[in-house]
């Protein structure tokens, strides 16, 4: 029986929110349905096609940034994760101790500064760097990468980690394993879907950084995302369209993979 | 420190190492160059010469005349100061009166309906921000959905310029991080017992009176984080009024850029970057403070 005072409905709640969603969404599939707009301008729609999807395919250009992003997106959250994963070891076994406060502020500080003053600071820092070494390769690109994502490699990692059962290392221990035995063996596949899911959204958040790798970047370095910002400076064009469907469509693939993943745990 | 405590603090420093160092290397110590330049005075095209000034903080705020040396406020300066500051406060307002009702929607479903209903609030939230600006460039534009929309209607016959205005860049924003306000009220409500709803019906409490009293109070540290989520990355924003603002309607985030770039003055540029760095340090303070004091677990 429906109470007569149903409070989960209060007045309007739910025409706003259903508003939202139908404003959080419009825009994003317009988007998504010009990218098959088979005519030339991003105006009049000209039937079906994916004329501009092979336009981009075959446009050396985008084919650059597409590997330039990919390089760069596995490289930083390769070395996140690896790195985010020690220290949630760390930081969560057995207690607290002196200065992890200090860790955990150092390693949330990506994202409490923003993202514009840490773009200029690596600007500042790298190109000093790039004139005393000569060298102005993907690195600087891979280190910033690496440098933002470690805090959204480490959160699931930690999540993971603190409701995890201690007894199964001790069991171990107890069985004469060596600790590293005990982390292969036992921690590391316990861990797992926390790493998977650290290592997935570092992957997404580089792949989609636009204001560092643009501050960063060397001449002829674009990623997909600074690409689409200098094709911008034009028009918009359908070339960009399908580029920005393409980028979603990945995130959402791999968005899904990442709940279906954390998801098991329950 | 006792022997077991030690090796505990020197096990967690040297896991920990290799995320610091790159930290440090990355964001960190290049932000303590930053705090440095600002004190320094401007080289001859861009970069520093280094010799120590308070130039860049008073240039700030004040500008002199170059003939007669009368110190005067920087009105530009001061007009984006408080564009960025007006456009974020507004950002904020916009993304709360949207962003509670549907977080309430969303905590009050059936388990199952609510992963669905969240999923499709995570995904705008990971999809890159240059995309989402896109979209609702083409909804915005003058040849867009929203104009052609209201030709058709019959409600205007000339399209109204919107992109390039202060209002894009509000648009704009609004949309980006509407998700940001919503998924943290969305914990916070999702964490409320309803029963106290229940209460103060019986009570004889009305609804809006229960929403102010009893629901509001509670979920005060969501709706103060949910701010801050909105705020901070507002202030700073970049791509956004880029994007939709055209090279006129800036805020800070593009004035820092512009003295690195054609201002070519970096002293100024790194203390403009300072001065934002403590806008949002201020904000994370006033944050911590009042979760801290509302939280029964703290």
């Amino acid at each position: 029986m429906r109470k007569a005072f149903d409070v989960t409905t209060l007045p309007g709640f739910t025409f706003i929110a259903i508003t939202a969603f139908v404003l959080l969404y419009a825009p994003i599939v317009t988007l998504v349905i010009y990218s098959f707009n088979g005519g030339n301008s991003v105006n009049l729609w000209g039937g079906f096609s994916l004329k501009w999807y092979a336009e981009a395919a075959g446009n050396e250009a985008v084919q650059g940034a597409a590997i330039r992003s990919f390089i760069i997106a596995i490289s930083a959250s390769g070395i996140a994760t690896t790195v985010a994963t020690m220290a949630a070891l760390g930081t969560t076994r057995r207690g607290k101790f002196k200065g992890q406060t200090a860790i955990y502020i150092m390693i949330n500080q990506p994202l409490m500064v923003p993202e514009i003053v840490t773009a200029v600071a690596l600007l500042i820092f790298f190109s000093s760097i790039k004139i005393a070494t000569g060298y102005s390769g993907l690195g600087y690109l891979i280190i910033a990468h690496a440098a933002f994502c470690v805090p959204f490699a480490y959160l699931p990692i930690r999540a993971r980690l603190e409701g995890m059962d201690l007894t199964m290392e001790t069991a171990a221990a107890d069985l004469y394993a060596t600790p590293w035995k005990t982390f292969r063996y036992v921690t590391l596949p316990i861990l797992m879907p926390g790493v998977i899911a650290g290592a997935m959204l570092a992957f997404v958040i580089s792949l989609d950084d636009v204001i560092i790798t643009e501050f960063v970047k060397s001449a002829g370095q674009d990623t997909l995302p600074t690409y689409m910002l200098g094709q911008l400076r034009r028009a918009l064009t359908p070339e960009v369209n399908a580029i920005s469907t393409a980028l979603l469509a990945l995130t959402v693939v791999i968005l899904t993979a990442f709940f279906l993943i954390t998801r098991k745990r329950d | 420190m006792n022997g077991p405590g030690r090796s505990k603090a020197a096990n967690g420093w040297l896991l920990s190492a290799p995320a610091l160092l790159l930290l440090l290397i990355a964001a960190s110590g290049p932000l303590l160059i930053v705090a440095v330049y600002s004190f320094l005075e401007k080289g001859d095209y861009s970069g520093v010469r280094w010799i120590l000034s308070g130039e860049a903080w008073f240039r700030v705020l004040f500008e002199r005349d170059i003939f007669d040396g009368t110190v005067s406020l920087a009105d530009a300066n001061l007009s984006i100061f408080w564009r960025s500051v007006k456009l974020s406060l507004a950002t904020t307002l916009i993304t709360f009166a949207l962003g509670l009702p549907t977080a309430w929607f969303i905590a009050t479903r059936p388990p199952k309906a609510r992963a669905v209903w969240l999923f499709l609030i995570t995904i705008p939230f990971w999809t890159n921000l240059l995309i989402r600006t896109f979209a609702i460039m083409e909804v915005i534009r003058n040849q867009g959905l929203l104009n052609t929309f209201l030709i058709n209607m019959g409600v205007i016959s000339e399209p109204i310029q919107i992109l390039y205005t202060d209002t894009a860049v509000l648009i704009g924003m609004a949309y980006v991080y509407l998700p940001l306000m919503v998924l943290p009220l969305f914990a916070a409500i999702d964490r409320f017992d309803f029963k106290l709803i229940e209460a103060g019906y019986d009570l004889y409490a009305t609804r809006w009176r229960i929403l102010r009293s009893v629901v509001l109070p509670i979920i005060k540290p969501g709706i103060v984080a949910g701010c801050i989520l909105v705020f901070v990355p507002s202030l700073g924003a970049y791509v956004t009024p880029r994007v939709l603002g055209g090279g006129k309607n800036m805020m800070i985030g593009n004035f820092i850029e512009l003295q690195f770039g054609q201002g070519q003055n970096w002293p100024l540029g790194a203390a403009l970057s300072m001065v934002l760095l403590i806008i949002v340090m201020g904000a994370l303070l006033v944050y911590t403070r009042v979760s801290d004091r509302d939280d029964p677990h703290a």
